[in-house]
């Protein structure tokens, strides 16, 4: 039962995501992040990291996106406004691109030496989470206080420029 | 298992209905609501009381021509209510109308009511989640999509404008609900509803402890249905319909009914988190077996849900309009001081009084 | 106590099967009032109607205009506010078990708090300062 959830959420997700590229029209490709995002909010729900699952939903589907949708408003979507690049661009795109699919199949592939009955089950529940944040990561968890300080200076000295 | 599940699905379809009923008699509530304030009738030729008026109206925007304008975007313009509409019909699944209800007793009761096992205890509740609160917000964040898509596939100016306002208005609002939301959270210790409502047995509501919270997540909730004082995406005068301006029959039937459903659901929200769910006071002194406590209790909540639509009612047809820029420092300087001075005091008088 | 068995229990993926369920009802409902107001709904098109609506005078341009970019400043400071309310559930979640360790372990807690929200609330004066919420 779980097994074929796996596999439906996992065609949907690959589905969404490859969609997202292939749309023409960027709000067609954003409407397809914000499906993704939920498939794999459905992942976490499989892993039992409920808590993990609601954030994807909350920050990435419910807010980060609504910043993109925000920003292609002001767009004139009118124009088709898809330019040919030059082809250095392109291969440039390409090389990076490839290398950052490189890092990341090394990541996972240590990533997957960690046997699975190491991991705890409820590990992503919201308590257990939150003892681990405010004991072990206690530093990094302040520290990002400070990254949302720099971003908000930063948001504002960008928009504000005359 | 199977006669859980078949006992979950029934919930389920249950509260969809209730909810489309309880949207439909509202919008029925709500004419009658401001005819008695502005001292006029109100519907009453379809049915006694006009009663049958929700029906006709539903007829009607069935029978209404579709027109999706040439400009725009067909595909986004119908996505647009048909989003809103499934985001509205999400977040009753965390609501807890009822208490445990035990079909035989002698089994082991409460402690297993979680599993689709053996157990022949049932939660008249949809899905009694870890993270359930969290789960309402998501929807809800989530629900903006909607207004943002479908004013912005419709291609016309007033549409834009208001969709724009609309998800700014109820972006900068989540946040002093979540903030408001905290507190409480700090004192329950959990995010499940069912567990919120458990702990405030009685008399004992959360709304004792937590009145300026309240209050805050009471404004917010109004700003997040955008309901007047609220209303400015649809403001009239400026904006023609605001997002749904260029809708027509059931699409706009969708949107309108959408506002209904979140109405319910928040009043259910705050019902359940404030003013303590299906517990009434003095519910353990009755002498009456537990089944029966859970019975009333469930129209108890029902009657502080509908208490709580009245109220939304009474607000709307009693004060004017905000402006855009009061809104806006309504959300951002006022509330959400408030709520972070309201989770400081909070905390502290956790510490004080433990 | 009641709530000290339901914290007992065990959360697991199975709890979302009826939020499955309701997503097929909604769907469902939704998917069918549409089809059945397309099919029940008169067709009678004309230019005039599928023009967009501009109180009857005649449409300039169209409605992929800029406007304020006050908008998209509210939408990004949503954002890191969103992310920091978010970090804040699983401390509150835990507040009062660490306030039953100990005075001093609630305290810690308490503190830790107080200075990520002082830090961002310095961010959040900032942006008052500036003006950017001001909107006249």
């Amino acid at each position: 039962m779980l097994l074929y959830l796996f596999y439906i959420l996992s065609a949907i997700t690959v589905g969404c995501a490859l969609l997202t590229i292939f749309s023409k029209n960027p709000v067609y490709s954003v409407l397809f992040v914000i499906a993704t995002f939920f498939s794999i909010a459905g992942h976490f729900i499989l892993l039992n990291a409920q808590f993990l699952a609601i954030v994807q939903v909350i920050v990435y589907a419910g807010a980060i996106m609504v910043l993109f949708l925000t920003v292609l408003m002001y767009l004139n979507l009118n124009k088709s406004v898809e330019s040919s690049k030059p082809l250095l661009i392109k291969i440039a795109a390409m090389v990076s691109g490839g290398l950052l699919f490189l890092v990341l199949i090394a990541s996972f592939k240590s990533g997957l030496s960690i046997a699975p009955t190491s991991v705890r089950g409820d590990a992503g529940l919201i308590k257990n989470l939150g003892n681990t944040l405010f004991t072990e990561y206690l530093f990094p968890f302040e520290a990002t206080a400070v990254l949302f300080l720099s971003t908000m200076a930063g948001a504002i000295t960008l928009t504000r420029k005359k | 298992m199977e006669f859980a599940l078949l006992f979950k699905i029934l919930i389920v379809v249950g509260v969809f209905v209730l909810t489309l009923l309880v949207a439909l008699y509202s919008t029925w509530a709500e004419r009658k609501v401001s005819a008695i304030m502005q001292d006029r009738i109100g519907p009453n030729r379809a049915g006694p009381f006009g009663l049958l008026q929700p029906l006709a109206d539903g007829v009607k925007m069935f029978m209404k021509e579709e027109i999706i304008p040439g400009q725009a975007n067909r595909a986004l313009f119908i996505l647009g209510p048909c989003l809103a509409m499934l985001t509205a019909g999400m977040t009753s699944a965390i609501i807890p109308w009822g208490d445990v209800i035990t079909i035989n007793p002698e089994s082991v009761p409460f402690s297993e009511y979680f599993t689709f096992g053996e157990s022949k205890t049932y939660i008249v509740q949809a899905a009694d989640i870890n993270i359930g609160i969290l789960y309402a917000f998501g929807v809800v964040s989530v629900g903006v999509y909607g207004i943002m898509i479908g004013g912005w596939a419709s291609n016309n100016k007033y549409s834009l404008l208001g969709a724009i306002r609309a998800s700014s208005q109820m972006i900068s609002y989540e946040l002093a609900m979540g903030l408001s939301m905290i507190a409480v959270i700090m004192m329950t210790g959990s995010l499940s509803v069912r567990e919120i409502v458990e702990q405030q047995d009685g008399f004992n509501w959360n709304i004792w402890y937590q009145p300026l919270g309240f209050i805050i997540f009471l404004i917010c909730a109004f700003a997040e249905t955008n309901r007047a004082p609220f209303d400015l995406p649809e403001c009239e005068t400026e904006l023609i319909g605001g997002y749904h301006t260029e809708y027509s029959s059931m699409k706009l039937g969708f949107f309108l009914f959408a506002e209904y459903f979140n109405m319910f659901i928040s009043c259910a929200i705050i019902a359940a988190v404030y003013f303590g769910g299906y517990n009434f006071p003095f519910m353990h002194d009755l002498g009456l077996s537990d089944n029966a406590i859970a019975i009333i209790g469930i129209f108890v909540f029902l009657g502080k849900v509908i208490f709580g639509i009245l109220f939304f009612m009474w607000i709307r047809w009693t004060l004017p309009r905000f402006r855009y820029d009061q809104l806006m420092k309504l959300g951002w300087q006022i509330l959400i001081p408030l709520a972070i001075v309201n989770l400081l005091f909070t905390g502290l008088g956790i510490i004080v009084f433990k | 106590m009641a709530a000290e068995v339901a914290v007992a229990t065990i959360s697991a993926p199975h709890d979302y099967l009826p939020i499955i369920v309701q997503l097929i009802v909604v769907l469902a409902f939704v998917g069918g009032t549409i089809l059945a107001t397309h099919f029940l709904g008169p067709k009678r098109k004309s230019k005039a109607k599928l023009d967009p609506f501009e109180c009857g005078i005649e449409i300039h341009g169209n409605a992929r205009t800029p406007f304020s970019i006050k908008y998209f400043l509210v939408a990004i400071l949503f954002v890191l506010f969103d992310v920091e309310i978010i970090f804040m559930y699983p401390w509150a979640v835990n507040f009062k078990e660490n306030l039953s360790v100990g005075f001093e372990a609630g305290m810690n807690n308490f503190i830790q708090m107080s200075i990520f929200l002082g830090v961002v609330l310095l961010g959040f004066i900032y942006v008052i300062k500036k003006g950017v919420l001001k909107w006249d």
